[in-house]
């Protein structure tokens, strides 16, 4: 293929960040005029490649193309220069000012008066030629974030791109606001841009796509493929991947009585928009239930809701006990344990000691909690103890647990929530950012608690640990159950279809 | 070869000692730079240091009023230093404290008992009437933050005009003794004993001013450490301080949390006013506090929350407030406490950071 007919043409990138190989050697090309979906799960390396693009990251080697011209930017001023554009996830934009104050931000005109009539009107002008509808005198905590969305959008465009990365830019909108933003993307392409659209959802590939490149693990495992070519079976199957790194001794259980049972439970999120919807699972004692899905289909949410942290409608109950919209004291009442997703932000207190962290759900009871006070010679002894059985390296029970590493902070969790003897637990990517070992020791962990008849809930994103640790496999997309099947008989391909939110099909 | 400062972030624990010598460190440089000020505005700093020192400590008679000074600023500075620990910002403790002064005043002017009744229950009710209407002042925002995410700040901060005014209306108008803007003078039964009392058995305390409100201040310090040290809901206090959405996690009941910690800190600020309008002015009356909700809340910073460090730290701010009234100029105290907040705040930057001295020409090495 001739360069020039090519937007962007990136050859044996290589990323590195400390210890992880983000992008090994990955070639990718647009095409001009085209929309060209950028498939992967989370921490594929689909971002850091196209942040490579936008001028925010160097590559330590492999060469750029735009336009058929050798480029090396340091700075995303560079990148902007040359057309290329990004609509981040996260908006940057100022609520308290105006639409078009925030598209003219940073730029060199206006100088000094804004003159915003006269910019009103050019804004205006833009918006005809995209269909990229927003009045630009609103201010943008008036919008809606699909409205935000076209501002960003806008911003791009005013300052010239015509090559746009947007990165997972239907992660936070409605449907509805989905379909219109698949019609401006056409519109832009009819007018001669080309787009390149990081997702992780399969469906909204075959919907818009015309090209599709796949990353797994920094690797390019499908290499700018037409969409006529390829099935989405196919696709799954790349994106997931097939081998599994370790597998563990997982010996036979009898399963005993249901301990947590969901009916019909639906949530919102927290922008108030459908987390969960009739989600209905049961998880027996002495079973490990997998929770396979790509990150952010309602995982976080299930958590919560049986945990007591979000309401939800529909039922949970704990050994026919009722947890669900009750406060989380209920369900820790109840012997609920959760490993929350977030080890700093939810599960500790960072500036509090070891023994103020280790006792943060068992104070009220007997012997530490003793009516009204603390024994807290008992808890610092009670901390030593567990210290010690769970191989938690600090210097003291007194330090800030803030100190202590990613792998002994969630040892740190673990300790706690396995210690109370929990009839059920909640464990959400409990190994996620640790190193093999800690991984190992940790799956350890939840396998004897199956064996000492706890019911287990995994919710996970790593295929690996799903497979290696569940009895059943449960697949959510978009917070719904697209099927249950026994982990024995499971079929990656088959839990990868599912995961990009087609139903099981077989019986 | 020169030598430069870099300053490091601190990756071991901070020493114990570190946080006392940053606060006494802050005072003493206060008092050097506003010796320099006093200097240029042609005065002798250390006339002034020595004149000051006898204003605050120099007898049994001064010191004691500089104690009755500190009385209030302890119960306020414990006030606040338990919503502190929260992150609850609790800047009402000004409107609390009249807050107190109005109920216990109540006690005596409604009257709410018989006035014939003895020391014991006067006193008595005065002082759970200040509690309680303390208490409703830091109750109210505390309800408001927990139930409808209202921010305390605003809240306490505008309560503090209505209760002032509040009381205003009651002692311009209902209370007024002879048109005067203060109610009468409280029979003898609600004041609270004094060491001057006494003075006929040990004539020491002859004019000694100190009255048992010191005494309130002292078991209130006892008892909040012993809540922060060892009991359940100061556990409870401090995780919900560090992390509120760990807190929820564990099962903590937040919302019931603020209101009781809101509720709790207003009391004991409801207290101080009481023990002011009790132990010292003996009737309701415009400003009865030069800024002591406030100025609590420096003295519990700079005691870094600790209850017993806010004593000293008390006695302090009061020694201040008594030499301001004798120092000329006037203001030299009000710079004073303005210049150790200012340092106070900058002498955080030691506790999480390191100053070392490096040589340039070994830093490239």
């Amino acid at each position: 293929m001739n360069p020039n007919d090519l937007a962007v043409e990136m050859k044996d990138i290589v990323i590195e960040f400390p210890g992880v190989l983000a992008n090994d050697h990955v070639n990718f090309t647009l095409k001009k005029g085209e929309i060209h979906a950028l498939l992967g799960e989370n921490g594929a390396g689909k971002s850091t490649l196209m942040n490579a693009l936008a001028g925010l990251y160097k590559p330590v080697s492999g060469t750029i193309r735009v336009k058929g011209e050798f480029v090396n930017f340091n700075s995303p001023r560079d990148a902007i220069a040359k057309g290329i554009g990004m609509v981040h996830q996260h908006f940057m934009l100022v609520p308290t000012q105006t639409v078009t104050e925030n598209i003219l931000l940073g730029l060199r005109e206006p100088r000094f008066v804004m003159q915003l009539k006269k910019y009103n009107q050019e804004i205006l002008a833009l918006q005809d030629k995209f269909g990229l509808f927003v009045q630009p005198e609103a201010k943008i905590w008036q919008l809606s974030v699909g409205e935000q969305q076209r501002v960003e959008i806008l911003k791009t465009l005013y300052r010239g791109a015509d090559i746009l990365i947007m990165d997972e830019p239907t992660a936070v909108l409605s449907p509805r606001e989905i379909e219109e933003l698949m019609d401006t993307m056409r519109s832009m392409t009819r007018q001669g841009k080309s787009i390149i659209f990081i997702t992780h959802k399969l469906g909204e590939v075959v919907d818009i796509a015309d090209r599709v490149t796949v990353l797994r693990k920094g690797k390019v495992t499908a290499e700018g493929e037409s969409m006529q070519g390829v099935t989405k079976k196919d696709l799954a199957q790349r994106m997931v991947g097939r081998e599994v790194v370790f597998t563990i001794e997982r010996t036979e259980r009898e399963v005993g009585e249901i301990v947590l049972e969901m009916k019909n439970v639906s949530a919102l999120n927290n922008r108030g928009l459908p987390a969960l919807k009739k989600v209905s699972l049961q998880v027996r004692s002495g079973e490990i239930l997998g929770i396979a899905g790509v990150g952010g289909n309602g995982q976080s949410e299930l958590a919560e809701v049986i945990t007591g942290l979000r309401d939800c409608t529909g039922k949970i109950t704990i050994q026919n006990e009722a947890i669900s919209n009750k406060p989380p004291i209920k369900a820790i009442k109840q012997g609920v344990s959760h490993i929350p997703e977030d080890r700093t932000a939810v599960g500790t207190a960072p500036n509090l000691s070891l023994t103020d962290n280790t006792i943060m759900k068992g104070y009220r009871e007997n012997p530490i909690g003793d009516g009204w006070r603390i024994n807290f010679q008992l808890a610092d002894q009670h901390t030593n103890t567990l210290k010690e059985k769970y191989n938690i390296m600090a210097p003291s029970v007194r330090t800030p647990a803030g100190k202590l590493s990613g792998g002994n902070l969630q040892k740190l969790i673990l300790a706690r929530e396995i210690n109370s003897e929990p009839r059920f637990m909640v464990a959400m990517q409990p190994t996620r950012g640790l190193d093999v070992g800690a991984i190992e020791d940790i799956w350890a962990l939840l396998l004897e608690q199956r064996q000492k008849g706890s019911a287990i809930l995994l919710i996970s994103e790593e295929l690996d640990e799903i497979f290696s640790l569940s009895d059943r496999i449960a697949v959510i997309s978009e917070g719904e159950i697209m099927g249950v099947v026994e982990s024995e008989d499971a079929d990656i391909d088959e839990i990868g279809m599912m995961m990009t939110g087609m139903q099981l099909e077989r019986e | 070869m020169s030598i430069k400062l870099r300053i490091e972030q601190r990756v071991e624990d901070v020493p114990k000692w570190l946080p006392i010598a940053t606060s006494v460190g802050s005072v003493v440089v206060a008092f050097i730079l506003g010796g320099i000020i006093f200097k240029i505005v042609g005065g002798k700093p250390l006339q002034a240091l020595s004149f000051f020192y006898q204003a605050v400590f120099g007898s049994w008679a001064v010191f004691s009023d500089t104690m009755v000074k500190a009385t209030p600023l302890i119960l306020i500075g414990i006030a606040c230093a338990l919503a502190f620990k929260m992150r609850l910002w609790n800047i009402g403790a000004e409107g609390q404290f009249y807050a107190g002064a109005f109920g216990a005043s109540m006690v005596v002017l409604v009257p709410l008992i018989p006035e014939d009744s003895p020391k014991v229950i006067v006193i008595g009710m005065m002082l759970l009437m200040g509690m309680l209407f303390g208490g409703i002042w830091g109750f109210i925002p505390g309800y408001l933050r927990a139930k409808y995410k209202v921010n305390e700040i605003i809240t306490t901060l505008m309560l503090n005009y209505i209760i002032i005014n509040w009381n205003n209306f009651w002692i311009f108008d209902q209370w007024s003794d002879r048109g005067f803007q203060m109610t009468a003078t409280f029979d003898r039964v609600a004041w609270l004993p004094r060491l001057a009392d006494y003075a006929k058995e040990i004539p020491a305390f002859s004019g000694v001013t100190l009255h048992l409100g010191v005494v309130f201040g002292l078991v209130a310090a006892v008892i909040v450490w012993w809540i922060f040290r060892f009991s359940r809901w100061g556990y409870e206090i401090k995780l919900i301080g560090d992390n509120p959405t760990a807190a929820r996690y564990a099962g903590i009941n937040i919302s019931r949390n603020i209101i009781l910690v809101m509720a709790f800190s207003g009391a004991l600020a409801g207290l101080a006013g009481m023990a002011e309008i009790s132990g010292v002015v003996h009737r309701l009356q415009e400003s009865i506090s030069p800024g002591y909700g406030f100025t609590g809340i420096i003295v519990a910073w700079l005691a870094k929350l600790n209850p017993f460090a806010i004593i000293p730290v008390s006695v302090l701010f009061a020694g201040l407030i008594v030499a301001g009234r004798e120092l000329q100029p006037a203001g030299l105290s009000f710079l004073l406490q303005g210049i150790i907040l200012f340092m106070l705040i900058s002498s955080d930057v030691l506790l999480r950071y390191k100053i070392r001295l490096v040589r340039t020409g070994e830093e490239s090495a």
